[in-house]
């Protein structure tokens, strides 16, 4: 019987390994395994053995069972794995074909340049605070030291709508309202950006309406160092942390000591090109030390308290960075000007 | 203000430095230069010539042949100039020359004859055109008899002169002069400033007074009037040198009494005038103003309407200058002038600009006026026009001048003291640094320890407070010297505010939906202003807000609405082929509710888009789809969604909207906006396809944005989704049907959705289905099948009687 149970194990196995099939596969565990499979037909006939040779015949019998059940479960899902590689591979797609579309916009360059500039800021511990497009006289000139007649008043050609009523020419009224608003109190240490206007003609470097930022930090002891070193972080922040800058004198009626700031060149790297005309420098931005009579307008007492102010073109600055060469396309929209300056 | 090198030479010692260099070193203390450019371009070999000879070519009229000694040579040169004559000396480039524009002299022949070189005019040795005198301008340039032939004529006619154009802020008008330059660069340069002479010869027994008296009665806008006569003038050219640093400077030279009393102009920053005296019709100058209506013809020819705003210079009857502006045509400077009555005078600012802008006259004269000029320089810059007219006019001055003199000349004193510079700027100077520099800016002081009391020389009438000496004295220590520090203050916290977080989450939003953001401008035209305006806007009787004076008819008033703006960038890009597009804005609108705006008009924050052609470009996989209402509706309800807000859609008709595919906004029953297809006219106009926008009052909805949001339970028991489809008729609105959903479901029905909309075939004309799914919950308990059909059961009534529906089996 022994030999009887080794040669069903034999020819079990061998069937099983030679079948590729999974049908067959389950007919051969039927056929030996089944209740009227042949092991289970030897192990019927176990009952005319002796009480001696009963568990050993029935030991060797698992065993065989075991064998065959093993080969059988490998095989079975070895015969799975490749069924399913099969209808996968028949699954297959093009890869190659476009993905469903998403559509996706974005912000305006000049919006990017003015959120990076307020983030910038922010980080410095600056508030940023708005104002009304159509401002006082008094805000926009008065109030920064530009009286009635005052010639410097011609550097800003202006939109008026009644003889008090105008379109600010720059951001610095809000700087105004604030000082105000502060009641000369507390430290001022703000941003205002914001659309501004000017009597220009459209053209490639004028436009009539622009954006602006401008700067005002005011409190005890303030430093035109202070502005230095203020200047200095925003440039090598905002154009790169190799740019140097450099001040010069200037004049403006809302500051003194004023300052116009350069960075050095990064397309010559300060050694004269056409970018810089030659001198190694980009003008950035004006500035300056806040002028007693704009301190005290405000009310602050210009003995306590002092202070400087910055101010920028988001246009000038995109101009300089992107290498846009035309103020107007930041106005017509054109969608291919726009989408060229999306990133994330 | 174009500053020649060469002529700056005269006053200050320029050391080895070159132009550029000195440009730099000036740009750096505070005036900008803006350029340095050259008064000609470099010329080779062009030398003085004597023309020996000059006789008409035999073969051509209008050509001369000319033998010209070149101090080395005899040359036979050809020349067409009208103005060539034996005995001239001229500017000959030899053979071989180079001239301005890399033009080479070779020997040719002209009509058979052999040219060896050619006789040159100012325009050909590089001067530029608008600077030449007009006599000249079609000829040669002869040079006066007393030039060497054979000489270079680089340095005779100053051609590699370089000039440095500053750009001077309101401040500094006192480098509107050769003489504050000088002091600038004198400060600059640590260099002493040489003063041009004023001595002149007089004649001792013929004072000014004796020919001209002087009276003034509008000493609030003259203080200061001196006349000078200078007599037996010889009406010519002025001097080489003279005409060559005019011509540098921007100025065309005339003859030598105009370019004398320009000369000065530039030299002291003091405008003269010369009168013919002859011509000037009375012993009597009267400044006064003028008469309404008043009239007189200035030196251009024009006549000019005068009022009592405008001073002029008369004779005691009539005007023969207006004050600081322009000379009178009466009383010119011509080639017949033999006396001359010269004026030095100092007029007001305000007066001068006032007639300035009236008139658009601007010149030389009156920009300094009206930027101010030194009151210590009027009458030396008299006094030095009439040394130079003794010099190259052969005049014969008269002692002094006749006058009217009121000025104040006082000096504005200025403390400051060390510690005090020292701690505005952050540095560590000295009292001798500081010290140091106000003697380099040649200002007087008294010293008593670190404090100074500074005395300001009139030139720098903008000195008046201590800031601005302040930065005198950081300019000439140098900005660059000052340190890089960071404030000290307290540190500030500085953050964004909920409003303007919320500016920026709308936006992304927006753009997260395929919009891209657009600039455009707040001025608008006649025809954009009444356009597309939300109701409640409009219905709140705005008045456009208008400038007084606009520049053009495109921006004239201040928008009511962005979306015709956006409208015009959909336009802009389709019309460049750019056909699939969406564009928002988020910016303000200016709303005035006074008829006659007085007061600033409210600017309310709007976020307006507009979308047109396909929304999917190219998906193979589906359909190309076009824009329509709702898929704007959709990025509309998704920022509400997105905000935590509840907004309703409500069918209407807008000016300029499709009449049937128009919603206004609501929120809590108020209007804030609306949303719609572009009347077909209006995008016929715009050269658009069907277009779609929506405008949102952003005021209001930031009003009512929580930000932090009330918190709800989420609900743990199980819910129970029920669909229900009816047939309806097709004009009912299925946002009704589902409002009467939700009522009739509450408090069970918690979420009302339609998922499917069909009409055609296997229904009647004029019926549509429209399935809804309804979401059963309760927060508290689980429901009970029979609790879900009851209510379910009186929706479905509820429905078709009110909407005299039935459901679809
Ligand atoms: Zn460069």
């Amino acid at each position: 019987m022994k030999e009887q149970l080794e040669a069903i194990q034999a020819e079990a196995l061998e069937r099983i390994s030679q079948t590729e099939d999974m049908k067959e596969l389950q007919d051969i565990k039927v056929a030996y395994l089944g209740k009227k499979g042949s092991l289970t037909g030897v192990l019927r006939g176990m009952g005319k053995l002796s009480k001696e040779e009963r568990p050993v015949v029935g030991e060797i019998a698992n065993k065989v069972r075991e064998v065959i059940t093993t080969a059988f479960d490998g095989k079975s899902e070895k015969l799975e794995m490749a069924r399913l590689e099969q209808q996968l591979e028949a699954e297959a797609i093009d890869v190659t074909l476009p993905g469903r579309p998403v559509k996706v916009g974005g912000p305006h360059l000049l919006t990017s340049i003015v959120e990076e500039l307020e983030d910038l800021f922010i980080g410095m511990g600056y508030e940023v605070r708005e104002g009304p497009e159509v401002e006082t006289d008094f805000f926009n000139f008065e109030a920064l030291n530009l009286p009635k007649d005052h010639p410097a008043r011609d550097m800003q050609d202006t939109f008026y709508i009644t003889n008090e009523l105008l379109l600010r020419t720059h951001t610095s009224p809000v700087q105004a309202r604030t000082m105000r608003e502060y009641k000369g109190e507390k430290p001022v240490k703000m941003i205002c950006p914001g659309k501004v206007y000017r009597r220009d003609t459209d053209d490639a470097t004028h436009s009539h309406q622009f954006t602006q930022i401008e700067g005002l930090y005011v409190d005890k002891n303030v430093r035109m160092s202070d502005l230095k070193g203020t200047l200095d972080t925003f440039a090598k922040k905002m154009f790169g942390e190799e740019r140097e800058i450099r001040l010069r004198p200037s004049f403006f009626p809302f500051t003194e000591p004023s300052v116009e700031m350069d960075i050095s060149c990064k397309v010559c790297n300060g050694a004269g090109c056409n970018v810089c005309k030659g001198t190694g420098w980009i003008e950035i931005l004006g500035g300056g030390m806040v002028h007693p009579k704009v301190l005290e307008m405000g009310g602050y007492d210009p003995e306590v308290y002092s202070g400087f102010a910055f101010g920028m073109g988001p246009e000038r600055i995109a101009m300089l960075k992107y290498g846009v060469n035309d103020i107007r396309q930041f106005y017509t929209n054109d969608i291919r000007f726009l989408k060229q300056y999306h990133k994330a | 203000m174009l500053v020649s090198y060469n002529w700056l030479k005269n006053y200050v010692d320029l050391g080895n430095l070159t132009p550029e260099e000195l440009a730099e070193k000036i740009t750096k203390s505070g005036i900008e230069i803006e350029g340095v450019e050259y008064v000609a371009e470099k010329s080779t070999d062009v030398v003085v010539g004597y023309v020996m000879s000059c006789e008409q070519h035999p073969n051509a009229d209008k050509l001369n042949l000319c033998q010209v000694d070149v101090g080395d040579q005899q040359l036979q040169i050809i020349c067409g100039a009208p103005n060539i004559a034996e005995g001239q000396k001229v500017a000959v480039a030899k053979p071989g020359a180079v001239l301005p524009g890399n033009f080479k002299i070779k020997k040719v022949k002209l009509r058979g004859i052999e040219s060896n070189g050619m006789i040159c005019s100012l325009k050909e040795l590089g001067i530029e055109e608008k600077y030449i005198p007009t006599d000249i301008a079609d000829g040669i340039f002869v040079f006066p008899e007393d030039v060497t032939v054979g000489e270079n004529v680089d340095e005779l006619l100053n051609l590699n002169d370089a000039v440095l154009e500053l750009d001077i802020l309101p401040n500094r008008a006192d480098a509107l002069s050769m003489l504050g330059v000088a002091y600038e660069v004198g400060a600059i340069l640590d260099q002493q400033v040489n003063l041009p002479d004023e001595a002149v010869t007089i004649t001792k027994d013929n004072a000014a007074e004796n020919y001209i008296s002087v009276e003034v009665e509008a000493a609030d806008l003259n203080p200061y009037y001196g006349a000078f006569i200078i007599r037996d003038v010889e009406i010519k050219a002025s001097p080489l040198w003279m005409r060559n640093y005019l011509m540098a400077a921007g100025i065309r030279p005339i003859n030598n009494v105009v370019d004398i009393t320009n000369y000065v102009l530039l030299e002291y920053g003091q405008p003269l005038h010369a009168f013919d005296y002859d011509k000037f019709e009375s012993e009597k100058v009267l400044v006064r103003r003028a008469a309404n209506g008043e009239t007189m013809v200035t030196l251009d020819d024009q006549e000019r309407t005068l009022s009592e705003k405008n001073l002029v210079i008369t004779n005691g009857k009539e005007p023969v200058a207006l004050a600081g502006v322009m000379g009178g045509a009466n009383t010119e400077v011509t080639a017949e002038t033999k006396n001359v009555l010269l004026e030095a005078a100092y007029f007001n600012s305000k007066s001068v600009r006032g007639t300035v802008k009236q008139t658009g006259l601007r010149s030389e004269s009156s920009t300094r006026f009206e930027k101010g000029i030194d009151p210590n320089r009027v009458k030396k810059a008299g006094t030095r026009a009439c040394l130079l007219m003794q010099q190259f006019a052969g005049g014969k001055v008269a002692a002094g001048a006749a006058e009217f003199d009121e000025l104040d000349r006082t000096e504005n004193v200025v403390e400051v003291n060390l510690e005090q510079i020292n701690k505005r700027l952050g540095t560590e100077m000295t009292a001798e640094d500081v010290a140091s520099i106000l003697k380099r800016l040649k200002f007087d002081f008294n010293q008593g320890g670190s404090l100074f009391s500074v005395q300001v020389p009139t030139r720098r009438g903008d000195i008046t407070i201590f800031e601005d000496m302040l930065e005198e004295v950081a300019r000439i220590y140098g900005y660059d010297n000052l340190p890089f520090t960071l404030p000290q203050g307290a540190g500030l916290a500085g953050a964004l505010t909920i409003r303007q977080s919320l500016k920026r989450k709308v936006k992304n939003y927006i753009e997260g939906t395929g919009l891209m953001e657009a600039m455009t401008y707040s001025l608008t035209d006649e025809v954009d202003i009444k356009r597309l305006i939300s109701p409640e806007i409009s219905e709140h009787k705005s008045t456009p807000v208008a400038l007084s004076l606009p520049m053009s008819e495109e921006h004239k008033y201040l928008r009511l609405s962005i979306l015709p703006e956006i409208l015009q960038v959909l336009s802009y890009n389709s019309a460049r082929n750019q056909t699939n597009l969406g564009y928002y804005e988020v910016g303000s609108i200016f709303v005035s509710d006074e008829p006659t705006v007085t007061k600033q008009p409210d600017e309310k924050l709007r976020l307006s888009g507009a979308l047109t052609g396909k929304w999917l470009e190219q998906p193979w996989q589906q359909e190309k789809k076009d824009v329509d209402f709702y898929i704007v509706k959709g990025i509309v309800e998704g920022l509400f969604d997105y905000l935590k807000l509840t907004v309703s859609f409500r069918q209407a008709k807008i000016a300029d909207m499709h009449p049937g595919r128009c919603a206004v906004l609501e929120m809590s029953g108020q209007t804030i906006g609306f949303i719609g297809q572009l009347h077909p006219i209006l995008a016929k106009e715009l050269d658009l396809k069907e277009t779609f926008v929506f405008d949102v009052n952003l005021e209001i909805v930031f009003a009512a944005y929580d930000s932090i949001p009330s918190y709800t339970l989420i609900p743990k028991y199980p819910s129970v989704a029920r669909d229900i489809a009816f047939i309806l008729d097709e004009d009912v609105n299925a946002g009704d049907v589902k409002e009467l959903i939700e009522e009739i479901g509450a408090p069970l029905v918690n979420r009302v959705d339609i998922f499917d909309v069909y009409q055609g075939a296997n229904l009647e004309e004029g019926k549509k289905s429209i399935a809804y799914s309804l979401l059963y919950q309760h927060p508290e308990k689980t429901l009970k099948d029979d609790e879900v059909e009851e209510s379910y059961q009186k929706i479905v009534a509820s429905v078709n009687e009110k909407f005299n529906s039935y459901v679809r089996s």
